[in-house]
């Protein structure tokens, strides 16, 4: 009996990772096809990008903030206070800016995504779409997943900018750390690859978001109910791959 | 029997065991209005969108303008979309548009026509379903009568030469269901394109069908003018007439 259901879950799962993998695989083979539906793709870039950023701001300070007290706590005990620049600039760029950016966005946009799609299936546009004879992948998940990827990189950026700043703001005006070490140190271990990985990362974050919540949202069935679930299951599986794909990642570009 | 557009040919479907289509034999004659009449969960909706390509039979075919489209790929299937418009349930207007673009919409994106045509177009259309002076306002802002009003503007701005609707009337007042009927009666005379419609508003349907198929068990029971569907003598046919008093309202149209 348990083996049973296992099964029953392990197919189901492998069976919604196929159809989100063909819609991904679609809306790249789209995202490179006439007509190319830029105002789509900016009014997406404005609701994933722009929208995000008191979100990004205050996660990115705070994050860099909190990372400076921690260490500076750790690394007192031996008195390398010099040092704490350096790994509040080398932890945010290289792993917490993308993904606290990648999850923070995702339960942002990812959510909204998922619920504005899972509506317009339940209330028959997207039926209304196919029966147009427009195809519903061109005009609803391509804009979002392009937008997507190119927004996260950018919100990274920021982040990762706003976290050092907090770090310095902790450590050298509030815990009187010298500003030189602190200063110094980050330019002289803090490498560009460092930045452009986390980037990478970043991109890739924000397709996958945004696959799975537009998938979540294509597939939705049985009402208002359907879209609510649908929009926690888009938040938590993106939020879970996300946390997934930042391991297999880091391990493969560093 | 005249010119058929659409042929429905022993179509088959069922869900999870559950037969809802249970072989449906028909033939839509062309420039004319079809009702497809059948109890709630009776399959309408099932079939219509198989009409359209939106869902896959069983087993059976559909033959539109002579082309079998059941087994399409999807590309072949818009080519046969582009000859349909439909009017859906709820009118499915997308409720980041204004009305204005919803009925815009289809020429925007399926023609080359310039700006100034579109206008005039889709003023043009607004005007015939009495919206014009809402054309600004957002789906969510407006009434459900209005929605259909709308949805129908939407579903005839390309002229396609077969449009299908999904419960017109239904989830509105006797008044706007009038009018809403009236409006398909009017658009169809001037128009003179095929109307497939699916109903359970016996009553309403009855006034402007020119033809009558009657959905129940997955099967077409009966299939014929309204006066002859009203006449009847099966006894399948005869509850259904039962429960919504069709009889005098029959008998009142033969007298005209």
């Amino acid at each position: 009996m348990i083996l049973y259901s296992i099964s029953g879950l392990l197919r189901r799962f492998l069976v919604e990772l196929g159809l989100a993998g063909l819609m991904l695989f679609e809306s790249i083979i789209l995202a490179f096809r006439r007509p190319f539906k830029f105002d789509y793709i900016v009014k997406q870039m404005e609701f994933v990008g722009v929208k995000s950023l008191p979100v990004v701001f205050l996660t990115g300070t705070f994050t860099g903030m909190v990372l400076a007290l921690q260490t500076y706590y750790g690394f007192r005990k031996f008195g390398a206070e010099g040092l704490i620049g350096v790994t509040v600039a080398l932890s945010m760029t290289r792993e917490l800016g993308p993904v606290l950016t990648g999850l923070m966005v995702a339960g942002r946009a990812g959510s909204a995504m998922a619920a504005e799609i899972g509506t317009m299936r339940v209330t028959e546009q997207i039926d209304a779409l196919v029966v147009m004879a427009l195809n519903p992948i061109k005009y609803l998940v391509v804009p979002r997943v392009v937008a997507s990827f190119f927004m996260l990189p950018i919100l990274t950026i920021i982040s990762d900018f706003l976290g050092i700043l907090g770090g310095y703001l902790i450590a050298v005006k509030l815990l009187d750390v010298n500003e030189g070490a602190f200063l110094n140190r980050i330019y002289k271990y803090l490498e560009f690859q460092d930045i452009y990985v986390g980037l990478i990362k970043a991109a890739c974050f924000g397709v996958i978001f945004a696959i799975v919540s537009c998938y979540k949202g294509f597939y939705t069935r049985g009402g208002a109910e359907g879209v609510g679930r649908s929009t926690t299951q888009a938040v938590v599986v993106s939020c879970v791959t996300i946390l997934v794909a930042d391991y297999v990642l880091t391990s493969l570009l560093f | 029997m005249g010119d058929i557009v659409i042929r429905i040919v022993d179509l088959k479907k069922s869900f999870e065991n559950q037969k809802v289509l249970d072989g449906i034999n028909l033939e839509i004659e062309r420039g004319k209005i079809t009702v497809i009449i059948g109890k709630s969960g009776s399959g309408k909706s099932v079939l219509l969108k198989h009409i359209i390509g939106l869902m896959k039979p069983d087993s059976g075919e559909i033959w539109v303008d002579g082309k079998e489209i059941t087994r399409l790929k999807e590309s072949e299937l818009n080519e046969v979309r582009t000859s349909f418009g439909m009017l859906f349930q709820e009118a499915a207007l997308f409720d980041s548009m204004s009305i204005w673009e919803n009925v815009a919409f289809p020429l925007l994106e399926r023609t080359k026509m310039k700006k100034e045509e579109i206008k005039r177009i889709v003023d043009e259309r607004l005007e015939e379903v009495g919206l014009l002076e809402h054309g600004d306002k957002l789906p969510s802002e407006v009434s459900g009568g209005m929605k259909k009003r709308a949805g129908l503007a939407r579903a005839l701005v390309l002229d396609p030469p077969i449009v299908l609707f999904d419960e017109p009337t239904s989830a509105l007042d006797p008044v706007m269901a009038l009018t809403i009927s009236d409006l398909i009666r009017e658009t169809q005379r001037k128009l003179k394109k095929t109307y497939v419609v699916i109903s359970h508003d016996i009553i309403g349907m009855f006034r402007i069908a020119d033809r009558v198929a009657m959905l129940s068990g997955g099967k077409i029971i009966a299939y014929g003018t309204p006066e002859e569907i009203a006449s009847s003598k099966d006894p399948e046919v005869l509850e259904f007439l039962e429960a919504s008093r069709i009889k005098e309202i029959g008998g009142q149209d033969e007298k005209k």
